[in-house]
């Protein structure tokens, strides 16, 4: 690279970060102040990018049309963000923590749907900005006069926030809540005005850094959960809550992308590098670096002590055996109704109850939320793929490995994510999740790249759809009740001890990050288990076991079921599994419709569908005696 | 006692009450379709609508077999995992004789290799992958669309006429970018030695960062390009590129991006002069696109996309091969798609016997603009059988026969 290409690379890294400045801006405030991980703000992006495309249409192709297109439809992105939270979010702040992150996934599928209904499915390329289309030189290289005017909204917009939440009484409301939101309500501050207050400008933001896009990027459907990926690193780099932080993180991260596709393929002692290929993970690499050394990000401060995130766990209780027997008998007589389909959705549906239940133990019971468990499931899947097509070790043999390769990567990942704690460990998850997907997903001599692996059938004795169906249920009701079994024993305790209080079992001498790394690295196990019987099960396997959209579905099965029951993950995989199967056959907009089904879930039971039907239960007998 | 004259006058009986029973036999013949429906709604749609009226055109003229022609369509998230549990539930659940669709090539090989074990006949009608019939071939996978492989090398002609020495390239990080960059790369340096392939850049699909890879391109001083992008990749790599002066006197080649779902969006931006494989509607004026131009503008009041011609033509293959076959069972249809012959709007075409590889065709031509709009200018139709490796080559590349 030339001195003068170096400066243009600079030059498309930041124009490419002020966007995403602003979405993470927004993000940040928002978590800063609800503790809400937002999942539904790449959407809001996505809809400042149509309705700019929609309203600039309307108005003209002129610089006022532009303009005022540009902010109009960021403001109306942020009436909508405020519509959700008024709607939906206010009902359910009480709730356990993160579940508020299924009301807001659910707002993403409908929001996808409700795009592709209102603007059809072609991508709309808006126009380039009136009155800037006119290209500038620098040292004999082009660059659009658009994106220097980008560079400056960047700090434009830091300036302003800046303004906002140092001189004015909102932002030292928000600055307050961010540090203390308990303390904020005990002085009399009306939270509900200040939490939609906040959802509103964080929503400008979002739709803001997508509208000003318009000349950069077409509309599409797809770019709510792309952006929303990028936006989530970049607050976490830069420390939540921390908006500066946000904006370094995002001229860190673009600039990285740009220099890795200006510097293209090199040859080093012989060794051909393709640094084009990285920016697939560039993101993810960083993360992961900045967290190991920082773990509360750049710029981010340790999170305040939370005295109080909705309703306190109730204690588990084991499911005895007779309640085991309940559901087990019948599942054993399921092959019996004659119903092949049926079996391979059971098959389905305990895979992912044995995945759901893993990871419900980390995030539940040991208070460790994982944002990447399909990394488990996804190389105990690869694992057993590559043992029986390339080590032509038989089925029964590569199954019975698959776990260990998985526990193998959980007990590297796991010694560094210990080190961290609530976002900011879930985030370290999320990165090595997409560390691994993209080496599943580049090395294509070795996992077959985008492809995958084919032809991962079963043994003879284990062709047929029922015996595979008890293989599947045996090993999952297995692992389940290894894990119920872990729960109730010392190592457990110690383990819900520690999500409790970790200060006071660590005055007792306790080291409790051993423990969490034991737990990480049996939960990998099982969620390996669980991979490698899917993977036989469908025959064949792709990056897509390793994605992000599987952790998130791991992640909302959790949660659907409810995360402070022991038997909510299995009955949250059985619902959601069997609901998207269903859902989707019958009708076009099945997103939308799952969405809604999802959002009245969280609306009816907070707790979860099985803590909402204990609870329900309970006071059906209070009401008795 | 059973004589042979009781058995006989019983299955006379069945067979008039048979006969005299239609409503039995009238039951209709079911299709297994399944696409990635949701991920690639610009090409599927379209191609939802080509198939939904050629089984509207099959049943008018009174079904298959004397049967109604009814599909059953599934959308299968575009994930290999979910498409087999899909493709599953078809054949198990709604009783389908086979199986026909996906899009990305992941789906594809999956749902194949699944075809495979269920010994079911899969007509994959778009993904391009050429491990679909070769590499990972099997007895029971069809694929109707021209490969990857096929249309690179319908480009290679013009590429090696202009002897341009330096080649950048730049395509969509995953199978169809690699294999299209793969077989580019290998055919041109067949047949212009001494050409030199002076940078390469491999997008994120979906989210190429355009302004950073137009730059490091035009950094490489190319004297040409072959790019495999599509879709919003491709809008956002013409915006900057023009803007950059990148194509400014340097010749560009695109797999794809003469077709009507990736050229329309580009509107006035439409890259003049840039040679590409696509479907200029408008002017086919063969008899068979005339007619299907005809009854898919009547029916949609839109103009057809590829996707259609895709989902017509695969529509088309079906109900021929069960005609051939004169039955639903597998191993007859399997016999009956082998060396199957059927017209479809793209003319007449072939389904080898060698390789189970259609003979369908592409337009190669070059990217117009007129009135506000890009079209394919120059084109000419490429028939796909003259764009396959020799047999000999074909039977190396694939080991399952």
């Amino acid at each position: 690279m030339t001195w003068s290409s170096i400066l243009i690379q600079l030059l498309n890294g930041l124009a490419g970060a002020a966007s995403l400045f602003l979405v993470s801006a927004g993000l940040s405030l928002i978590f800063g102040v609800t503790r809400i991980v937002n999942f539904a703000h790449g959407s809001l992006y996505m809809l400042g990018l149509y309705g700019a495309y929609t309203l600039i249409e309307t108005f003209g192709r002129t610089p006022l049309g532009f303009w005022s297109g540009v902010a109009l439809a960021a403001l109306l992105v942020g009436l909508a963000g405020a519509l959700i939270e008024v709607a939906i979010l206010r009902r359910i702040y009480r709730a356990p923590e993160l579940f508020q992150l299924l009301a807001t996934f659910a707002v993403v599928l409908v929001i996808k749907d409700i795009a592709l209904f209102a603007w059809g499915p072609e991508d709309l390329v808006g126009p380039r900005a009136p009155g800037l289309r006119t290209p500038v030189e620098i040292f004999d290289k082009r660059i659009p006069l658009y994106d220097l005017v980008l560079i400056g909204i960047g700090p434009l917009v830091l300036g302003i926030l800046w303004l906002l939440l140092t001189r004015t009484r909102w932002g030292t409301l928000v600055r307050a809540a961010t540090q203390d939101r308990e303390m904020v309500a005990a002085l009399g501050v009306d939270q509900a005005r200040l939490f939609t207050s906040v959802f509103f400008a964080g929503s400008v933001l979002a739709g803001l850094g997508g509208a000003l896009q318009i000349p950069r990027e077409p509309a599409n459907l797809e770019l709510d959960l792309s952006v929303i990926a990028d936006a989530f690193v970049v607050t976490v780099v830069g420390g939540l809550g921390s908006i500066p932080g946000a904006f370094l993180a995002a001229i860190m991260i673009g600039v990285a992308k740009a220099f890795c596709i200006g510097i293209g393929t090199v040859q080093w002692f012989g060794v051909e590098i393709a640094f084009s290929k990285l920016t697939l993970v560039v993101e993810f690499l960083i993360m992961g670096l900045v967290l190991i050394i920082r773990p509360y990000g750049l710029l981010g401060r340790p999170p305040a002590q939370q005295r109080h995130s909705g309703e306190p766990a109730p204690p588990l209780v084991p499911p005895g055996w007779k309640v085991a027997a309940v559901w087990l008998v019948p599942l054993l007589l399921l092959p019996a109704a004659g119903d092949r389909y049926l079996v391979v959705l059971a098959t389905d549906i305990a895979c992912f109850a044995l995945f759901a239940a893993s990871l419900h133990l980390i995030m539940g019971p040991a208070g460790m939320v994982s944002f990447g468990h399909a990394a488990y499931f996804g190389i105990g899947a690869y694992a057993a793929g590559l043992l029986f097509k390339r080590a032509g070790l038989p089925m029964e043999a590569a199954l019975a490995l698959a776990p260990l390769a998985a526990g193998f990567a959980a007990l590297i990942y796991g010694w560094f994510c210990v080190r961290l704690s609530g976002v900011y460990l879930a985030m370290l998850t999320l990165a090595f999740a997409q560390i691994s997907w993209s080496i599943a997903f580049q090395w294509d001599s070795f996992t077959g790249g985008s492809n995958g692996i084919v032809g991962v059938w079963p043994a003879a004795w284990l062709a047929s759809k029922t015996a595979y169906f008890y293989l599947a249920l045996a090993v999952a009701a297995g692992g389940i009740a290894l894990l119920w079994r872990v729960l109730f024993s010392p190592f457990g305790a110690t383990l819900r001890a520690g999500r409790d209080s970790p200060l006071r079992l660590e005055a007792i001498g306790v080291e409790l990050r051993r423990y969490q790394w034991a737990a990480f690295v049996l939960v990998g196990a099982l969620a390996g288990a669980a991979g490698a019987l899917f993977a036989f099960s469908k025959g064949s396997l792709s990056p897509s076991v390793i994605s992000i959209a599987l952790s998130t579905d791991a992640l909302i099965m959790v949660l659907l079921g409810g995360v402070d029951t022991l038997t909510g993950p299995l009955a949250g995989a059985a619902l959601f599994t069997w609901l998207r199967d269903e859902v989707a056959r019958r009708t076009e907009f099945w997103r939308a419709v799952m969405g809604l089904v999802i959002l009245a879930i969280v609306l009816i039971f907070p707790q979860g569908l099985v803590g909402g039907v204990k609870a329900l239960v309970a006071r059906w007998r209070r009401a008795r005696a | 006692m059973l004589t042979r004259q009781t058995f006989l006058a019983a299955a006379g009986l069945l067979v008039a009450a048979g006969l005299a029973a239609p409503a039995s036999s009238q039951a209709p013949v079911r299709l297994g379709e399944l696409n990635s429906y949701k991920n690639f709604p610009a090409f599927l749609e379209p191609y939802k609508k080509g198939w939904e009226l050629a089984v509207e055109e099959v049943n008018a003229r009174g079904g298959v077999l004397g049967r109604k022609l009814e599909i059953v369509s599934r959308d299968d998230g575009g994930n290999p995992g979910e498409a087999v549990r899909v493709a599953e539930e078809l054949l198990s659940r709604e009783n389908v004789a086979f199986l026909m669709g996906t899009f990305p090539s992941n789906v594809g090989l999956a749902v194949a290799d699944f075809a495979k074990q269920r010994k079911t006949l899969f007509i994959a009608a778009e993904p391009l992958s050429d491990k679909i019939v070769w590499d990972q071939g099997n007895a029971y996978t069809f694929r109707l669309r021209a490969s990857t492989y096929m249309q690179t090398t319908m480009l290679i002609p013009d590429a090696a006429k202009l002897q341009k020495k330096r080649w950048a390239i730049v395509y969509p990080n995953y199978e169809y970018g690699q294999s299209a960059t793969a077989a580019f790369k290998k055919l041109l340096s067949a047949r212009q030695p001494g050409v030199e392939f002076v940078a390469e850049q491999a997008a994120p699909l979906g989210r190429i960062d355009a302004g950073a890879v137009a730059q490091a391109l035009a950094d490489a001083k190319p004297d040409a390009i072959f790019s495999s992008l599509f879709g919003a990749d491709l809008a956002k790599f013409v915006r900057e590129g023009t803007q950059r002066g990148l194509f400014k006197g340097v010749e560009v080649f695109n797999l794809l991006a003469g077709e009507p779902e990736y050229l329309d969006p580009l509107k006035d931006e439409a890259p003049d002069g840039w040679y590409v494989t696509g479907y200029p509607w408008a002017e086919i004026k063969t008899p068979e696109h005339q007619k299907f131009l005809a009854a898919y503008q009547a029916k949609f009041k839109d103009y057809p996309r590829l996707g259609s011609v895709v989902g017509y033509a695969t529509i088309q293959s079906a109900v021929a091969a069960i005609q051939r076959a004169g039955s639903l069972e597998q191993e007859k249809l399997v016999a009956a798609m082998k060396g199957l012959k059927h017209s479809t709007p793209f003319g007449d075409i072939e389904y080898r016997a060698l390789d189970h590889q259609s003979t369908m065709g592409a337009y190669v031509g070059r990217i117009g603009v007129k009135d506000g709009k890009g079209y394919m200018k120059e084109w000419r139709f490429a028939d796909g059988r003259d764009f396959l490796p020799p047999d000999d080559e074909v039977r190396k590349l694939r080991p399952a026969q």
